[in-house]
């Protein structure tokens, strides 16, 4: 078995909003479109990746919250319904997804082994986070791929920002270890948007997208700093702000899966793709991909 | 038809250990011994409907209203997922979700009802409604937790719950699904290790329960701010419930307190505690906080940070105290800008007649955030602070420069300007300085007075007239 790999990294958010303006036949409800920036943004993101071969999605997403741990969907099935409480008039989304328990449970040793407190989660009737879906769905609409896919610990809640990053820079650095020993070839995925300020309206037709704009200028700005230092490579200072942007942008980064991608990519330091940028209900979302591959074989 | 009125309120906490795992700790049972009398109370008292407002049912988009007559699923706790699964199927009074919903929008709230099979119903509302409600003979409906909403919206939304019950003639059951304090143990533990999760949470607690047992639902209301900082986790969901149910009391601190349970949940604090209507014979207390009827203001960026962070926040961005922001008018000639801050009253940010534009009085609050850059001339007791005149000028100036902008204008085209202070001997000065350096080079004519006060912590404001040209 040869040494696995990540192939690459990749920021992917998961407002309901976006499967909701494709239409898709699991979504139950329908739309006349809307968010096409966002929606060609995962365009390019897939089309940047048809041609890499990988076995596993790794995905960890905000909307699966535990306070106690960091938990991993631990069987090898899920089939169910999704409805988003918040916008259940956009999302109600029939899933069937396949979880990789090999991966899961070698991350989840290499993080029990690291000191992380951890849990498998077997129950049957969990219903699996909105988040996961829609991102699994934007991502990889045929859901071909095996997922493994990881809770937010709500460290930032209970302690600091920089608490939470710390935990998430293990939890990324064990992410990493196992899929190498492991000798998959995986995609790695931050379910999260960056700024985080809603409107707390909703337009009539939700996809009216005369409506849609930031919240603010100063979560504009932020969200730009942050997409800067992506296509740079300059993911340090990504970390390094990271509480500031947290506080200040009401970001998603609270989760801890933005912290824990880079971790997982092992910080890194050459420039990202930007494929897309966009709001939704003012919240500030960014599609981006760290072509691990790519850098390598430029390496080699 | 008899009369509608709120027969019991109930706190209730919210994790499923009482429902799936009483036996397994002394505390989790003496809980569900608790809630097992609570539901015979009910059964006693007649009641026509459960309202539950759940903390674990947040909504970003006003309040959402279940309205779904008959919600079935199976509930696995997001954390607590190894104790089990709940099956549920409630029975909700339809009609008086959407009588409430109704109710929410004749008052100035966003609202709205949800009906859709396999909606996920929170943790919270579930254990409640088992357990209150065992055999679901009595209908209930359930309401979110707004995470922007501050208390006015919350009172607002449970006078407009109050409509709907007097109107209605129901004899209603108020319950509200929260932990007390509700830090949790970050590592999982055996159950016979649960306490709470610090002395400070339990004494914290303790004074929390001291009141209820006195009946002082409305001081508890009160404190909730406090309480949120002291002893709560610091997500987005706030210490909201006791507004609610204080409201839904007609914020009264002589109810009849009854503390039937206190225990650790995985070191959240938990209570089951029982408000009877009836005076206790105490003595109410005054209603020290606005009562709101009516809700006009928006859910400004603010005023979640606020709850969220008001610690971290210095003092120059933590304004948002003063009168309620207005959407500026819209009369023939206005001109308004999202990039220049609310009007404190019914008026535009400028009104064009020909050639002329005349602005409202601008200050320097910021748009959106309404921050004082420079900070507030006294803090929300009226305490002076220490505040810098030459950033409050700069920002008034740049306000100036926006409204001027947004109607084609610009700068130089100032021609008069009166300018006000609230502090003529401490300002002038800085404020001189400032003008000299940005409009004392345009040229308008100037006119600068003493006042008393402006309506918002400022020191500083200008009334200006620009001709456009023409």
């Amino acid at each position: 078995m040869g040494k696995g790999k990540i192939v690459a990294g990749c920021l992917a958010p998961h407002p309901p909003h976006l499967v909701y303006a494709e239409n898709p036949p699991q979504n139950e409800p329908t739309a006349e479109g809307g968010w096409e920036q966002l929606r060609w943004g995962y365009e390019r993101l897939r089309a940047s990746l048809a041609n890499v071969e990988y076995d596993a999605i790794v995905v960890l997403s905000p909307h699966w919250q535990t306070y106690v741990g960091t938990h991993f969907l631990g069987l090898p099935h899920f089939e169910g319904l999704s409805v988003d409480p918040v916008f259940p008039n956009l999302f109600r989304y029939h899933y069937d997804l396949n979880i990789d328990v090999d991966l899961t449970q070698a991350i989840h040793n290499e993080a029990q082994a690291s000191g992380l407190s951890v849990k498998l989660m077997e129950n049957p009737d969990f219903r699996v986070d909105y988040g996961t879906i829609v991102t699994g769905h934007m991502f990889n609409p045929t859901w071909d791929k095996p997922m493994v896919v990881i809770s937010s610990n709500r460290s930032s809640q209970y302690y600091s920002v920089e608490v939470m990053q710390d935990m998430m820079i293990e939890l990324g650095k064990v992410t990493r270890k196992a899929i190498e020993e492991s000798g998959k070839r995986v995609v790695v995925i931050a379910s999260n948007s960056l700024s985080h300020r809603h409107f707390t309206t909703e337009s009539e037709v939700p996809e009216d997208m005369s409506k849609e704009h930031i919240t603010s200028h100063a979560m504009h700005l932020w969200d730009m700093r942050m997409i800067d230092y992506m296509v740079k490579g300059q993911s340090q200072r990504i970390l390094d702000e990271m509480p500031e942007f947290t506080e200040q942008a009401i970001a998603e980064s609270d989760g801890g899966a933005f912290s824990w991608l880079l971790s997982a990519l092992n910080v890194p330091d050459y420039p990202a793709i930007l494929h897309g940028y966009g709001t939704i209900i003012g919240t500030g979302n960014a599609i981006v991909e760290w072509p691990c591959h790519a850098h390598e074989e430029g390496m080699e | 038809m008899s009369e509608g009125k709120i027969v019991a309120s109930f706190v209730v906490p919210v994790h499923p250990h009482t429902v799936l795992a009483p036996d397994q700790n002394p505390g989790w049972k003496r809980l569900r011994e608790a809630f097992d009398q609570a539901a015979q109370t009910i059964r006693e008292l007649d009641a026509d409907l459960i309202v539950v407002y759940s903390t674990t049912w947040p909504s970003v988009i006003g309040h959402q209203i279940q309205s779904d007559p008959n919600p079935e699923w199976v509930m696995v706790d997001h954390d607590f997922h190894d104790l089990g699964s709940i099956p549920y199927s409630f029975n909700i009074d339809q009609k008086f979700a959407h009588a409430w919903d109704d109710a929410n929008k004749a008052r100035g709230l966003q609202s709205r009802c949800v009906n859709y099979k396999g909606f996920p119903i929170d943790v919270g509302s579930v254990v409640a409604l088992t357990l209150l409600n065992p055999d679901n003979k009595i209908p209930a409906v359930i309401v979110s937790s707004n995470v922007y909403a501050n208390r006015s919206e919350t009172t607002v939304m449970a006078k407009a719950c109050l409509d709907v019950v007097k109107a209605q003639g129901k004899k209603v059951v108020a319950v509200t699904a929260m932990s007390l304090s509700n830090r949790m143990f970050t590592d999982f533990i055996e159950p016979s290790e649960d306490k709470i999760h610090s002395l400070k949470d339990h004494e914290w607690n303790q004074k929390i329960l001291e009141f209820l047992r006195q009946g002082r639902l409305e001081d508890v209301g009160q404190l909730s701010r406090t309480i949120q900082r002291q002893i709560r986790v610091q997500k987005v969901v706030a210490f909201k419930p006791m507004w609610w149910l204080s409201a839904m009391n007609g914020n009264r601190n002589d109810l009849t307190g009854n503390v039937m349970a206190y225990e650790a949940i995985h070191g959240a604090g938990g209570a089951v505690v029982h408000l009877d209507p009836t005076p206790s014979g105490v003595g109410d207390k005054e209603y020290d906080e606005e009562d709101i009827e009516y809700f006009h203001g928006e859910r400004g960026v603010l005023d979640a940070v606020e709850d969220i962070q008001a610690e971290e926040l210095t003092p120059a961005t933590n304004q948002n105290s003063g009168p309620e922001l207005w959407e500026p008018t819209e009369r023939e000639g206005s001109v308004n800008t999202d990039s220049a801050p609310k009007p404190v009253g019914a008026y535009p940010h400028a009104r064009r007649v020909g050639n002329m534009l005349y602005l409202s009085g601008v200050g320097p609050r910021q748009p959106g955030t309404n921050a004082i850059p420079g900070g507030p001339i006294h803090d929300e007791n009226d305490e002076p602070l220490d505040y810098d005149i030459k950033a409050q000028t700069h920002a008034v100036v740049e306000n100036v420069r926006r409204v001027v902008e947004e109607a084609g204008g610009t700068m130089d085209q100032v021609v008069d300007v009166t300018t006000f202070l609230v502090d003529m001997k401490r300002d002038f000065s800085g404020y001189n300085e400032v003008w000299a350096e940005t409009l004392g080079k345009v040229g308008p004519t100037r006119t600068t007075l003493a006042i008393d006060a402006l309506p918002t912590p400022i020191a500083v404001e200008m009334k200006v007239i620009v001709h456009l040209g023409e």
